[in-house]
């Protein structure tokens, strides 16, 4: 995954170039800059990436669309292109035509459940949503006694409480008392809850790893161009030390990402060594948020810590989605478990097994 | 144009795979057959050449080679296999990882036509053993400080000087070293080391052991005293060695071996906590594990790069940086984690007595083939800070 050796990324770089550069994005207070650049999106054809034509998407592969979600990250984009794609492309699971307008996914996170009852209607309480408030519809994964269903509802059926999560996205809490969707049909056998999360957090750390690699742009440029003790501070073995450690955390994001993202691409069914791919990159990745952010605000001391410079556009954004579809800990509780199960002499057959 | 750098999501071919279960089934009979016991890293005889000569019957020594040399001319990636189920497995593989990691691959680039003949496929083979001279006494990180003097004679040099923290140079039977030709210039003080083939067991070097921290010996320092060494067995550009030493420096740093160091006791820990782990556990196993697949996914995109014919200096200082990090810290993670292990763990003194090896080997990891500090700064300067 090149920068733009394809074209869907390409488009994608050139509209958040025009109309989502992040230093004119931080400079309007009144987030005017939202509604064209969703427009612009729209006109591509990538908030639908993953959603084939019969389905009213423009059918990209699942490599394109990671590729999108990892420029999506590097500009920091705060709109809902991620989630958009992620509930096309959960509706597709189930052969659901995806609706115009901005989407998102329920539930979003491992520890809430949306149930299914015998009158067809879906209840429950989600946290953590991205976009809520901004979404038309929902895309809904549902347990039902028969199983797990997608559904597809309209969002004006939910109450939804506005939050905002660490970064100052909506992240807002989602309830359903009964709701009737618009379509629902069985999910396919062998599809649940956990492959949703996998494929989210995969998709998060895509956007981390995009954001980690900005994050390290902007600190090198600004270590050679601020001077103190009358020599640019990249001159500072510690300074370069520093950045080091931030290309190496960010090299490890953007290296978990693209091969969990590549795992999914060709993989037949989300099986053990698919897991460890998309569990690894949610985990790696958030840790790379942490240490790789900590080090880009220790680079350029006060002025990243305003809120006139673009660095916590991407610094918070980078720590926010560490929340999303499972955090790091969550998923190595899980992936411990896994492996624990698995038992010690097949560890490494796991790990060497790609 | 952006800093980051990028490792491509390569996969182990198909034909890698049929390998890993070659290697995995010989492995299992040499240990069936007593050869090492895979639970011990701190085996007392680590020098096992019948072992090294079956690795090489195998084909296993040299595999990337030309087939003139004794090589298989397979891939970077199939090598990789082959290493990473040794280090897995602990294998005694002193007596011809580094022949095979980096001085063949120096001879192939440097060394005239008849040495390379002669020496290439005894490594092949698994019959000789190779040490690296580069540290000095006064010469450590600063490899371009070196003073052991190689002084032009009739036919050759003479060497005089000594080389310290010499790994193998007891069993070794050549060296590929770095001697002062020449004095460094102003413009250049890397000028004026040349890159030799040194034949060892002759009389002129006098090997003197150093005990390590670890109970063990693995390192030594190495005495010239008037040791003639023929013209023919310069390698590469006189005074110019430091031009040469840069591509190595991509297959010394990336392998597997850069993270795998201290994997035993992650094993050992999971066999311990069992089935089912308490969330302390298995957060923490989780962890590891991410960290690892990480490294390693890194790793053998590296193995590609190299195949692809690259040189991913930079990327290889990552790798080494990340992983030998954390095999560093690998066994004290373990050890917070195995402090509430039930008393009554089948392997709880294995464990232990694995820990207790590797908290004492941690402290080199980040030091032997290029430290931290060497790492990040040629990081930094990847990212153009120098």
């Amino acid at each position: 995954m090149a920068e733009s050796d394809n074209i869907v990324v390409e488009t994608a770089e050139k509209i958040f170039a025009d109309l989502a550069d992040p230093q004119e994005i931080n400079n309007d207070k009144k987030d005017s800059w939202q509604a064209p650049l969703w427009q612009a999106l729209t006109e591509a054809g990538l908030p639908l990436s993953w959603v084939p034509d019969d389905l009213g998407g423009s059918g990209a592969s699942l490599a394109d669309g990671f590729a999108l979600l990892n420029a999506a990250g590097r500009f920091a984009v705060a709109v809902p292109l991620a989630e958009t794609m992620l509930a096309g492309w959960l509706l597709t699971q189930a052969k659901i035509a995806s609706p115009e307008g901005e989407m998102t996914v329920l539930p979003s996170s491992p520890k809430d459940r949306v149930t299914l009852d015998a009158d067809g209607a879906l209840s429950g309480r989600c946290r953590g949503v991205p976009f809520a408030k901004a979404a038309k519809h929902f895309a809904v994964l549902a347990h039902g006694k028969d199983g797990v269903s997608i559904a597809l509802i309209d969002a004006s059926k939910s109450r939804i409480e506005s939050g905002l999560n660490v970064g100052y996205d909506h992240s807002d809490t989602v309830t359903l008392d009964k709701v009737q969707p618009v379509t629902i049909k069985a999910a396919p056998k062998g599809f649940d809850q956990t492959t949703m999360m996998l494929m989210g957090g995969v998709a998060r750390s895509l956007q981390i790893a995009g954001a980690l690699e900005s994050l390290l742009d902007i600190s090198v440029r600004y270590s050679n161009e601020r001077v103190a003790f009358e020599k640019k501070i990249s001159k500072f073995q510690a300074v370069q030390h520093n950045l080091a450690r931030l290309a190496g955390e960010s090299a490890a994001a953007l290296a978990a990402a693209t091969s969990a993202a590549d795992a999914i691409a060709n993989a037949q069914s989300f099986d053990d060594e698919v897991y460890l791919e998309a569990a690894s990159a949610k985990i790696r990745c958030a840790e790379a948020a942490e240490k790789g952010g900590a080090i880009a605000h220790q680079v350029h001391g006060a002025i990243g810590f305003t809120s006139e410079h673009i660095l916590h556009r991407y610094s918070l954004r980078a720590l926010a989605w560490r929340d999303d579809f499972g955090s790091e800990s969550h998923w190595a509780v899980e992936l411990g478990k896994l492996v624990a199960n698995r038992g010690a002499d097949e560890l490494w057959p796991l790990v060497a097994s790609r | 144009m952006t800093a980051a750098l990028r490792f491509d999501p390569i996969r182990l071919p198909e034909k890698c795979e049929q390998l890993r279960k070659e290697v995995r089934a010989f492995l299992a009979e040499e240990i069936a057959a007593g050869t090492f016991d895979p639970h011990k890293p701190n085996r007392e005889d680590t020098d096992a050449p019948e072992f090294s000569r079956r690795v090489g019957a195998k084909g296993w020594l040299g595999m990337t080679w030309p087939k003139k040399y004794g090589g298989q001319e397979r891939s970077f990636l199939e090598r990789y296999v082959v290493t990473e189920e040794m280090r897995v497995a602990n294998a005694p593989t002193r007596r011809f990882f580094v022949a095979d990691r980096q001085s063949g691959p120096v001879l192939i680039k440097y060394a005239p036509e008849n040495i390379k003949m002669d020496i290439l496929p005894r490594i092949c083979r698994g019959e000789i053993c190779f040490a690296i001279g580069m540290s000095e006494p006064n010469s450590g990180s600063d490899l371009f400080a070196a003073k052991t003097r190689a002084t032009k004679t009739d036919g050759g040099y003479l060497i005089n000087g000594t080389k310290i923290w010499t790994s193998s140079a007891h069993i070794a039977d050549y060296m590929i070293a770095i001697f002062r030709t020449s004095q460094p210039t102003k413009e250049n003080r890397r000028h004026g080391l040349t890159q030799f083939l040194v034949k060892m067991k002759q009389p002129g070097i006098q090997v003197n052991p150093i005990g390590q921290i670890t109970g063990q010996h693995e390192f030594n320092e190495v005495v010239f005293t008037d040791f003639f060494v023929p013209e023919d067995h310069v390698l590469g550009e006189v005074d110019g060695a430091w031009k040469q030493a840069t591509s190595e420096l991509a297959y010394e740093r990336s392998g597997p071996e850069r993270f795998l160091e201290t994997y035993y006791v992650l094993t050992e820990l999971v066999r311990a906590v069992g089935p089912n782990p308490d969330t302390r556990s298995a957060e923490g196993i989780g962890r590891l594990v991410a960290q690892l697949h990480t490294m390693r996914r890194m790793s053998v995109s590296v193995a590609g790069m190299l195949q692809a014919g690259k040189e991913p200096v930079v990327e290889a200082s990552i790798v080494k940086d990340i992983g030998t990090v954390w095999e560093q810290q690998l066994p004290h993670r373990v050890r917070d984690l195995a402090a509430f292990v039930e008393e009554t763990a089948t392997n709880r003194e294995t464990l232990e007595r694995q820990l207790d090896f590797a908290i004492k080997t941690a402290p080199k990891l980040t030091i032997q083939g290029g430290t931290t500090e060497v790492l990040r700064g040629i990081i930094a300067r990847g990212l153009g800070l120098r």
